[in-house]
């Protein structure tokens, strides 16, 4: 009976999880252009609904109603399969992404993750890199030049920030002594990491920031040089997989951010519920980033290299050094 | 229960080796073995080690692969795809390599050590400090010796790849 019940509340939790995961990104989306538009002086979506509030709306069945094209020459297969490889692991992450401490609900202790796995922040970093394959596969299939280009940029991007950003969270491990989310959240109770780790959270940030693909970072796309990079070639849903996964990432870094340098749950001064706090922060993150897509102009492909390699990675290592010294 | 997951896990880990051989196309065999991959990574789950299949995502599937994709992405497939993948006379090159397959399953099957083999032993909690802590007293020779031949093999590839007039 137990073990029933253990099962039928994992399983609800992982539906419940799913479920916000789909819809999250349609608010995310209007945010956006809201954003965007108040940044440029202008308004934004006014048309759809109040404040252009029913946007997303309008977007998704435009979406919907488009015809499906694959190019004469593409790769059919990989072509349809690439958008749900990028899908996939955004929402396989969330597995170890801990929202809170447990609550009781009718005297029934229920834990507000999925799983507190003792190797949680190694897998999310792990899985998390694998959303670049969508990417890498549809550019490839697509058979056009500007795809191509666009996912080429894409594998040497991922390889030279994927190292900088596990390097930059092993100060965090250092200090917390676990790979255990939950642990890292908990060790922040008084002081958040952010004080110690001023360093690690700027290199967790840009390479987070290159692993989202998002500006001044997404070479991918540079829709300036690439037509749209990797996803010129895709239209209808298939189009829209790509987005969904893309504000996924995002959301995750902006959760992983708060996670570990910025004391996960627990607030300060002001005493409100943690899952308050917890979304709070997240979205300051999740309009940071956005911020920053109206604010700086994309690096070119040698400087993005060179930041990479030659600043961040450094830095990565002068950081757990620093830590190093600093606990001993 | 365990069991059938195993089987599952083993049986796509074979399929997509095989696929790999077989597939023309460079880029699907690199997908194949993507999905090889991970499927030994969830064996290694079943084993008891989740911080062996958690790096067996992060190094294979998310690093090396991503090499492999990007050397494929320079080269023209195209040309490589349309040719044959075997030649019309060579029979006899599937044949041993064929032979040899059978000798060695063979050898693998009837060996006694297959049938004794010992359950995977429960890891005390904690795994990863358990492991860090041996990495770094008991085995530190080893372990500094692997970061040597890494180095070594740093420096000749890059030594290979340098331009002449430098």
């Amino acid at each position: 009976m137990e073990l029933i019940i253990a099962a039928i509340v994992i399983l609800i939790k992982v539906i419940v999880i799913a479920v916000i995961l789909f819809i999250v990104p349609i608010p995310l989306t209007w945010m956006e252009r809201k954003i965007a538009g108040h940044i440029q002086q202008r308004l934004g979506p006014m048309r759809v609904g109040w404040h252009g509030l029913l946007q997303p709306v309008a977007d998704g069945l435009k979406l919907l109603t488009k015809e499906d094209i694959i190019p004469d020459q593409a790769d059919r297969l990989l072509f349809k399969m690439a958008p749900l490889v990028s899908l996939v692991p955004p929402f396989a992450v969330f597995v170890a992404i801990p929202f809170g401490e447990s609550v009781s609900v009718m005297g029934y202790e229920i834990s507000l993750y999925i799983s507190d796995m003792n190797v949680g922040l190694l897998y999310i970093l792990a899985v998390a890199g694998l959303e670049i394959y969508g990417v890498i596969f549809g550019g490839w299939a697509s058979n056009s030049k500007y795809a191509l280009l666009g996912s080429l940029r894409t594998c040497a991007q991922l390889i030279s920030y994927e190292i900088p950003m596990g390097f930059s969270v092993i100060g965090v491990i250092m200090l917390s002594h676990s790979m255990s989310l939950l642990d890292i959240v908990n060790a922040q109770q008084d002081i958040w990491f952010i004080v110690y780790q001023p360093l690690g959270f700027f290199i967790f940030f840009v390479a987070g920031l290159a692993e989202a693909q998002r500006i001044p970072f997404d070479l991918a796309e540079a829709e300036g040089d690439l037509g749209a990079g990797f996803h010129t070639e895709y239209s209808g849903m298939r189009f829209s997989f790509f987005m969904l996964s893309e504000y996924l990432v995002m959301l995750t870094i902006s959760i992983l951010c708060v996670l570990l340098f910025f004391g996960g749950w627990h607030g300060v001064l002001i005493p409100l519920p943690a899952p308050i706090w917890f979304a709070l922060k997240v979205g300051l993150f999740i309009y940071i980033f956005m911020w920053f897509r109206f604010t700086f102009p994309r690096y070119r492909y040698d400087q993005l290299m060179n930041i990479g390699w030659k600043v961040l990675l450094p830095l990565s290592l002068f950081n757990i050094l620093l830590t190093g010294i600093f606990i001993f | 229960m365990e069991q059938a997951f195993f089987l599952l896990f083993a049986i796509v880990a074979v399929v997509s080796a095989g696929w790999v051989v077989i597939a023309k196309n460079p880029i699907h065999s690199a997908v194949a073995l993507m999905a090889c991959f991970v499927q030994i990574a969830a064996i290694y789950v079943l084993l008891r080690s989740p911080f062996l299949a958690v790096v067996q995502v992060f190094v294979y599937v998310g690093a090396i692969m991503v090499l492999f994709v990007f050397v494929f992405m320079m080269l023209e497939i195209r040309q490589a795809t349309l040719e044959r993948f075997l030649p019309d006379r060579g029979w006899l090159s599937t044949l041993i390599p064929l032979l040899l397959g059978f000798i060695l399953l063979g050898a693998i099957f009837s060996s006694p050590l297959i049938s004794n083999m010992t359950p995977p032993v429960e890891p005390p909690s904690g795994s990863v400090r358990e492991l860090g802590i041996l990495m770094f007293t008991q085995y530190l020779l080893p372990f500094e010796v692997v970061s040597i031949v890494l180095l070594v093999a740093l420096v000749g590839a890059i030594y290979l790849a340098r331009k002449d007039d430098i």
